[in-house]
């Protein structure tokens, strides 16, 4: 609650910030200064609550429990993170830096939102405050063509997904004359009435749109490479892990007791992100859209945690969220360092900075869920429990063919890097702080993959 | 705690080279001898009784870091220690580009293969399991010859997805038995003898399907000749003469005893398919040319009589099994040696265009007569008696169709002979071919040739040491 507020008001005063502020540089300043200030405000709020406590605001339409308040951590932790690593490319972009860092926070605010709403409306607000601003984002490249149809063909899917989901809504409240997704627990298979269903698949389909499941995920490649490259950092990470906490929020806490009614539409649409995902990426030329690729194929991994309704699952959502964002905004960071975001502009980055080439791999590996890094563990929880919910074991064997197919695309930037001939140029020069940033990215990576206790027990 | 230090000493050496640059050599060296000394320790003490180390480490999912030896895991932690330094010792006056990083990365290799040859609880095998396999593609990559990029690719796609395979079935085993220790060996065996055959029929298949592909058996060994000829001979050593035994030794160690149902009704066609391997491989050896290819396809054969005898589910030939994996890891690492050394002095490794090393490099061709004659199992080598006992377990097993089994696979070492000796017989004897480097053995190759042909002929003359040490082992897994 407090970081919801704290987000609003920092937002505030950046916008004015960039009125009264020039120089770009102080303006990015104040920005990471305030987002420590958030930080803050987010781990002081989660160590005065009880580990057991849950606190109501607003009539019961916000519910703070200690998971939430323990992921907006980690995920203002990682929004630090990036903009930490990112944000001399964020100056690059324009010239209203203010304003990106204060849609930032907005989208943060939006994030919060998500992690707390017990109640559809509060969702719905929660994703408009976290869609609205990205659209703004994805169009601030003003005269890049690319950017400007970016901005409006998401401005476009986005709000006739909002659409879908407000209908959901609606058709829900017609079922059950409740907003609260508390009560919603109270619908039970037996008594499921078409029009309940039918919110229900609506909902589903919606947030499909959200977090680019496949077949909804024809939006995404064209948006996050058609958006300046440092806000697609933010877009398809931080923003798209807090989509799916709101996913699970609503489809395990109400609607777990119907699971079976959904279960089966959920698992073709996982299965079908995963082949989608995965499948195309290994087409892709450039490194950037196969990170959009790459994280249309994650989304089908975090799908397992909405899939599988356990405790188990919310543990691996947790984890795989930063695993999965921390790897992603290092591996963006890298690439916004070089020219040519190609496969081959990566060729021979060894010979040139075998620091940066190292770095890269283990990131690599993360993403690609080799023992010992962050996604590895990731990846094993989020298919531990499926495999504990008991009825996919056929949707868990076809996801980790196709882990080993994604193993195929991360390679590639590998063997660019380090066994083909080139000289790569890059766009800025890597500094030492650059450096010890990513170090300490890397480190983290490794951590999580040896201890993920670590993140668990916030 | 001498168990964590025989992982550590190889680990933390191989950082050391890394950094070390241009006297990665001599680090690395000194660091797989100190890693030698204690696996002889550990070998010596521990067939009496098995040395245990554990610490907790994730109890939320039931892993703990756990190391156990036993007589097989600590004599083939001795075959890892034996071999990485007599590799190091043969290649010290070999120039390699990046020093530093080539004895890195190898080193990085034996701390991940001596850890899954220790790990005593599956998640932690798991670990070890993949993280023995990136420094190997790492090194096939970049050090290897003209095709590696795609075909150490090949290799590492195709491991990584066995693997995973491996991965889902040890998710659903821990399942079974929750709780601290859901993933210790004893917990994970207990849970899967407990399932029904069906299921422990799917599990086999799962988890064969990564040791199937490491060892490799017929039809999964497609990458194996490609993937031998492009590295560079040290990294071929290891994959040879140590990674596929980690394919053997999750076989006796992760599989048997945990889904024994489901072996009991796949063995026939495991059997069918290693023999169908060791023939298949043999006639592609007699007609290989290139030295490399020639003695990979060997190998094929040899691992398909290992797997043969491993499912054949006898004691005897589980106890051969274990005596042969170590002969194996010696023999084809003298053998591969060879290959190199005769691939420097006459440039090619095309069989058409060498001969007359008998005469040219005599010392030379002592050694590979003799470690050819191991390699077909002659008498009074260490082949033979390991060899011996793997027949002896195929024909006592319990299967309807032992005789044909053991008819067949014969076949397989008669044809062995013949694509060995005509090796022996283009390289060593027949016209001389000028050599582009005048020189018969140099020093630190004799050493390291030495040191392999005296395991032979010691093991050859007086197997009881090896025998002994794994005996106990053998008759755990099959009384």
């Amino acid at each position: 609650m407090k970081a919801i507020i704290a987000a609003t008001v920092f937002g505030v005063i950046l916008m004015f910030a960039g009125l009264f502020v020039k120089e770009k540089k102080s303006v990015a300043s104040i920005a990471v200064f305030l987002l420590f200030a958030l930080l803050g405000v987010n781990v002081w709020e989660l160590a005065t609550t009880a580990p057991t406590e849950t606190l109501s605001f607003f009539n019961n339409m916000l519910r703070v429990d200690r998971y939430a308040l323990g992921f907006n951590t980690l995920m203002t932790g990682c929004t630090l993170l990036y903009a930490l690593l990112i944000n001399k490319e964020i100056q690059r972009v324009g010239s209203h830096v203010g304003e990106y860092f204060a849609l930032i926070f907005f989208i943060l605010c939006g994030v919060y939102m998500l992690t707390t709403y017990n109640n559809v409306l509060i969702m719905f607000i929660g994703i408009e405050v976290l869609s609205i601003p990205q659209y703004i984002l994805a169009g601030s490249d003003k005269r890049n063509l690319k950017s400007s149809e970016a901005s409006l063909k998401y401005f476009l899917m986005g709000s006739f997904s909002t659409g879908i989901l407000l209908m959901g809504i609606t058709l829900l409240y017609g079922a059950t004359g409740t907003f609260n997704i508390i009560q919603y627990t109270f619908l039970q298979s037996d008594m499921l009435s078409p029009m309940a269903l039918a919110g229900i698949l609506f909902l589903m389909v919606a947030f499909a749109f959200k977090v680019s499941a496949a077949p909804m995920h024809m939006w995404t490649p064209d948006v996050y490479d058609g958006a300046p490259t440092p806000f697609t950092a933010f877009m398809a990470t931080i923003v798209k892990a807090s989509a799916f906490v709101a996913f699970m929020r609503l489809f395990s806490v109400s609607f777990g007791a119907v699971s079976g009614d959904w279960t089966i539409v959920l698992s073709i649409i996982t299965a079908a992100t995963l082949f989608v995902g995965n499948i195309t990426a290994v087409f892709q030329q450039s490194v950037k859209r196969m990170l959009a690729y790459s994280s249309i194929a994650q989304a089908g991994f975090m799908l397992f945690a909405v899939l599988a309704v356990n405790a188990t699952a919310w543990e691996g959502m947790m984890i795989y969220a930063v695993a999965y964002s921390v790897a992603t905004i290092g591996m963006f960071a890298v690439m916004m360092k070089l020219k040519d975001y190609t496969y081959d502009g990566f060729n021979g980055l060894a010979k040139k900075d075998p620091v940066l080439a190292a770095i890269t791999t283990i990131l690599l590996l993360s993403l690609a869920g080799i023992p010992g890094t962050a996604g590895f563990m990731a990846k094993y929880f989020v298919l531990l429990a499926a495999v504990e919910q008991g009825k996919m074991m056929w949707l868990v064997i076809f996801a980790l063919f196709m882990a080993a197919i994604s193993a195929y695309y991360y390679f590639r930037v590998i063997i660019a890097m380090y066994f083909k001939q080139g000289n790569p140029e890059f766009n800025s020069e890597v500094t030492a702080t650059d450096k010890l940033l990513l170090l300490i990215t890397v480190l983290l990576v490794v951590l999580l993959g040896f201890a993920p206790g670590l993140i668990l027990h916030v | 705690m001498m168990l964590t230090l025989l992982i550590l000493v190889p680990l933390v050496a191989g950082i050391i080279s890394f950094l070390a640059k241009e006297n990665a050599k001599a680090v690395a060296l000194i660091g797989s001898l100190a890693t030698l000394g204690l696996a002889a320790y550990i070998s010596a003490t521990c067939s009496a009784q098995p040395i245990d180390w554990s610490m907790p480490w994730i109890p939320r999912l039931g892993a703990q870091l756990s190391l156990h030896a036993d007589g097989m895991s600590a004599m083939l932690c001795l075959l890892t220690g034996i071999v990485m330094p007599v590799v190091f010792i043969s290649n010290w006056n070999k120039e390699v580009e990046n020093t530093g990083s080539f004895y890195g990365l190898m080193l990085l290799s034996q701390a991940g293969i001596t850890g899954v040859f220790l790990a005593h609880d599956a998640l932690l095998f798991y670990f070890f399991w993949e993280l023995a396999l990136i420094p190997v593609y790492f090194l096939c990559s970049r050090w290897g010859g003209e095709k590696r990029i795609q075909v150490t690719f090949k290799f590492f796609v195709y491991t990584f997805l066995g693997s995973l395979m491996m991965l889902a079935a040890l998710i659903y085993l821990s399942l079974q038995t929750p709780g601290v220790n859901a993933y210790s060996w004893e917990n994970i065996v207990r849970a899967g003898a407990s399932l029904d055959p069906v299921t422990q029929q799917w599990l086999f298949v799962l988890i064969f399907v990564a040791f199937a592909i490491k060892m490799p058996i017929f039809p999964f060994h497609t990458w194996q000749p490609d993937t031998y000829e492009q590295s560079p001979t040290a990294v071929t050593v290891v994959l040879s003469a140590l990674m596929v035994k980690m394919g053997l030794f999750g076989v006796i160690n992760w599989l048997m005893p945990v889904v024994p149902q489901g072996v009991a009704f796949w063995s026939n066609t495991v059997i069918i398919l290693s023999i169908i391997g060791i023939v298949y491989a043999s006639l592609v050896a007699i007609v290989q040319t290139d030295l490399k290819r020639l003695v990979a396809y060997s190998s094929i054969a040899h691992m398909g009589l290992m797997s043969a005898a491993a499912f054949a589910q006898t004691n005897v030939g589980m106890h051969g099994l274990m005596v042969q994996m170590f002969n194996h890891g010696i023999n084809i690492t003298g053998m591969w040696l060879i290959v190199s050394m005769i691939e420097q002095r006459w440039g090619t490794r095309d069989m058409t265009k060498l001969g007359g090393m008998a005469t040219s490099a005599p010392r030379m061709a002592i050694a590979l007569v003799i470690i050819s004659f191991a390699n077909i199992a002659l008498p009074l080598t260490n082949g033979f008696i390991g060899e011996f006992m793997l027949f002896n377990g195929l024909f006592s097993s319990a299967s309807a169709y032992r005789i044909t089994f053991m008819v067949v696979a014969g076949l397989g070492v008669i044809l062995g002979a013949v694509y060995t000796l005509n090796m022996v017989q283009k390289t060593a004897y027949g016209n001389i071919v000028e050599m582009k480097m005048q020189k018969d053995l140099t020093a630190n190759e004799y050493a390291g040739l030495a040191i392999i042909i005296a395991i032979i002929l010691f093991l050859g003359v007086y197997p009881k040491p090896l025998l002994d040490m794994t005996a106990g082992v053998a008759n755990m897994m099959m009384p």
